[in-house]
C-alpha cells in the first residue's frame, strides 16, 4: 500500500433552503471532483429536506476580504449616515415614509 | 505615528463582548491548538461511536427499529464530518487528525470502549450517552468558535430523535416480560457509571478546564454539567421503573439537586490508558476501514482525472 496521502480536494458547501431565499454557506465536503461533492453534500447537509439546490465551489477557489483589516476595509461605509432614512426629518403628519 | 496593534487584546476583546471568533480571525496559538484537539476528538468520538451500534443493525427486532438505528448512525457519521469540517477552517487536515487518533496520539470518547451487549444496550445508549452527549453539546453551542458552535447547532437539532429512539427502546423492554425487564435493568447497570465519566474529571483535578472557560470554548464546568444530566436522568429512570445501581443517590432538598455516590476514577482511567474491554477491536476496526477504503479513494481520483481529461478533449 502506497503512504502517499491521496486525500481528495476540499469544496465548499451552499445550500438553498427553499425557493426565494439564497444559498447560504454551511461548511465543506471533501470528494474528488464537483459531481461527487454534490451527492455527498447531499447526503451530510441535507438528510432532513434542509435544501432544495446545492452548489460547491472548491475552496481554494474561495478569496476573502482580510478580517485584520476589517476596519480599514469597511471604513468608507462607517461615517455616511446621510445614507439611511432616519437622517432626513419628515414631520409625522405626512404619514409613513 | 503608527499605533501598534494589540492583537491578543483585540481577541480577549471579542471574547468578552461574546462576539465569535471566525476562520481567519487572528487567535492564539494555544487557543487554536486546543480547539484543533477538542473538535478532531470529538469528530472522532462521532465515527468511533457508530461502532457499538453498527454492531446491531442486522439483529434489530423490527424493521421500525432497524430504520431508526440505521438512520442514527448516519447522523453520527455526519455529525463526524461537520466536526473535521469545522477543524480543517483552523488549518488543521481531516486525515492528520484522523491518523492522530489511529497512532494513538489522539482520543475519542472513551465510552466507546464499552460494548453493546444485548438490544438493550442500544436503547440505553440511545437515552444516557446520546443523553450525556447532548447535555455537553447544548452548552458548546454556545462556545466562542463559530465554526465549531454552527456544527453543535446542527448537531443538536439531530440529537433529540437518538434520545427519543432509545428510550422508547427501553420503555418497550421495562414495560414488557420479566426477562425483558430484567435485560433493561442490566443495561442501565452497566451504563450508568459510563455515562457520568463522559463529563470527565472533576473540575478541580482538571487543568484544561480553566483556561478553556476563560476563553469560552467551554462555558460550564464538568461537575456542572454532570449534576444537570443527573437531575434530568433520575426521573426517566424512575417512570421506567429501572433502578440507577448507585445506593448513594437521593434527593438533596436543600441543594435542590440529586446527591450521588463516588465515581471510580481508576476504572476510567485504566480505559483510557486501553485497558478497556472494547479499546483494540475499535481501533483495529477504524484503521481497517481507513486502509480496506483506500483503493475505492484511488479509484475515483482517477476516475475524476479521467472525467475532467475527457472534458477538456471535448471541448478543444
Ligand atoms: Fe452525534
Ligand atoms: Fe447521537
Amino acid at each position: 500500500m502506497s503512504t502517499e496521502k491521496t486525500e481528495w480536494p476540499l469544496w465548499e458547501v451552499f445550500i438553498r433552503s427553499k425557493n426565494g431565499l439564497s444559498h447560504k454557506h454551511v461548511g465543506s465536503i471533501h470528494a474528488a471532483d464537483a459531481e461527487m461533492a454534490i451527492e455527498n453534500a447531499r447526503d451530510v447537509y441535507t438528510r432532513r429536506m434542509e435544501g432544495i439546490s446545492i452548489w460547491v465551489v472548491e475552496s481554494n477557489n474561495i478569496h476573502a476580504s482580510n478580517p485584520q483589516d476589517k476596519e480599514a476595509f469597511f471604513d468608507p461605509a462607517n461615517d455616511k449616515i446621510y445614507r439611511h432614512p432616519t437622517f432626513y426629518d419628515i414631520p409625522d403628519e405626512v404619514g409613513h415614509m | 505615528m503608527t499605533q501598534v496593534r494589540d492583537f491578543e487584546q483585540e481577541f480577549l476583546d471579542k471574547i468578552e463582548k461574546e462576539v465569535k471568533i471566525e476562520a481567519r480571525d487572528w487567535m492564539p496559538d494555544a487557543y487554536r491548538k486546543t480547539l484543533i484537539r477538542q473538535i478532531s476528538q470529538h469528530a472522532h468520538s462521532e465515527v468511533v461511536g457508530m461502532l457499538p451500534e453498527a454492531n446491531w443493525i442486522t439483529r434489530a427486532p423490527s424493521l421500525r427499529r432497524k430504520v431508526a438505528l440505521l438512520a442514527k448512525v448516519q447522523d453520527e457519521a455526519g455529525h463526524g464530518l461537520y466536526l473535521y469540517s469545522a477543524v480543517e477552517t483552523l488549518g488543521a487536515k481531516r486525515e492528520d487528525t484522523i491518523d492522530d487518533m489511529h497512532e494513538g496520539r489522539a482520543k475519542y470518547s472513551n465510552i466507546f470502549n464499552y460494548p453493546t451487549l444485548t438490544w438493550a444496550d442500544i436503547g440505553t445508549v440511545g437515552w444516557l450517552v446520546d443523553g450525556a452527549a447532548i447535555q455537553n453539546q447544548v452548552m458548546l453551542t454556545r462556545t466562542s468558535h463559530g465554526p465549531y458552535s454552527r456544527a453543535m447547532v446542527r448537531i443538536c437539532k439531530e440529537e433529540s430523535f437518538h434520545q427519543r429512539q432509545g428510550y422508547e427502546i427501553v420503555m418497550t423492554l421495562a414495560q414488557g416480560t420479566p426477562e425483558q425487564k430484567e435485560m433493561a435493568q442490566d443495561a442501565l447497570n452497566r451504563w450508568w457509571w459510563p455515562s457520568l465519566m463522559m463529563f470527565g474529571p472533576s473540575d478541580a483535578e482538571s487543568t484544561h478546564s480553566q483556561q478553556s472557560l476563560a476563553w469560552k470554548i467551554k462555558r460550564q464546568g464538568n461537575d456542572e454539567l454532570r449534576q444537570e444530566f443527573i437531575d434530568k436522568t433520575v426521573p426517566q429512570a424512575e417512570y421506567l421503573g429501572l433502578t440507577i445501581p448507585d445506593p448513594d443517590l437521593k434527593w438533596n432538598e436543600e441543594r435542590g439537586h440529586y446527591d450521588f455516590g463516588k465515581i471510580n476514577w481508576d476504572e476510567f482511567l485504566n480505559v483510557i490508558k486501553g485497558n478497556g474491554p472494547m479499546n483494540r477491536s475499535r481501533l483495529r476496526a477504524r484503521k481497517a476501514a481507513k486502509d480496506n477504503g483506500a483503493w475505492v479513494r484511488e479509484a475515483a481520483t482517477a476516475y475524476a482525472e479521467k472525467k475532467a481529461k475527457r472534458k477538456a478533449q471535448s471541448a478543444a
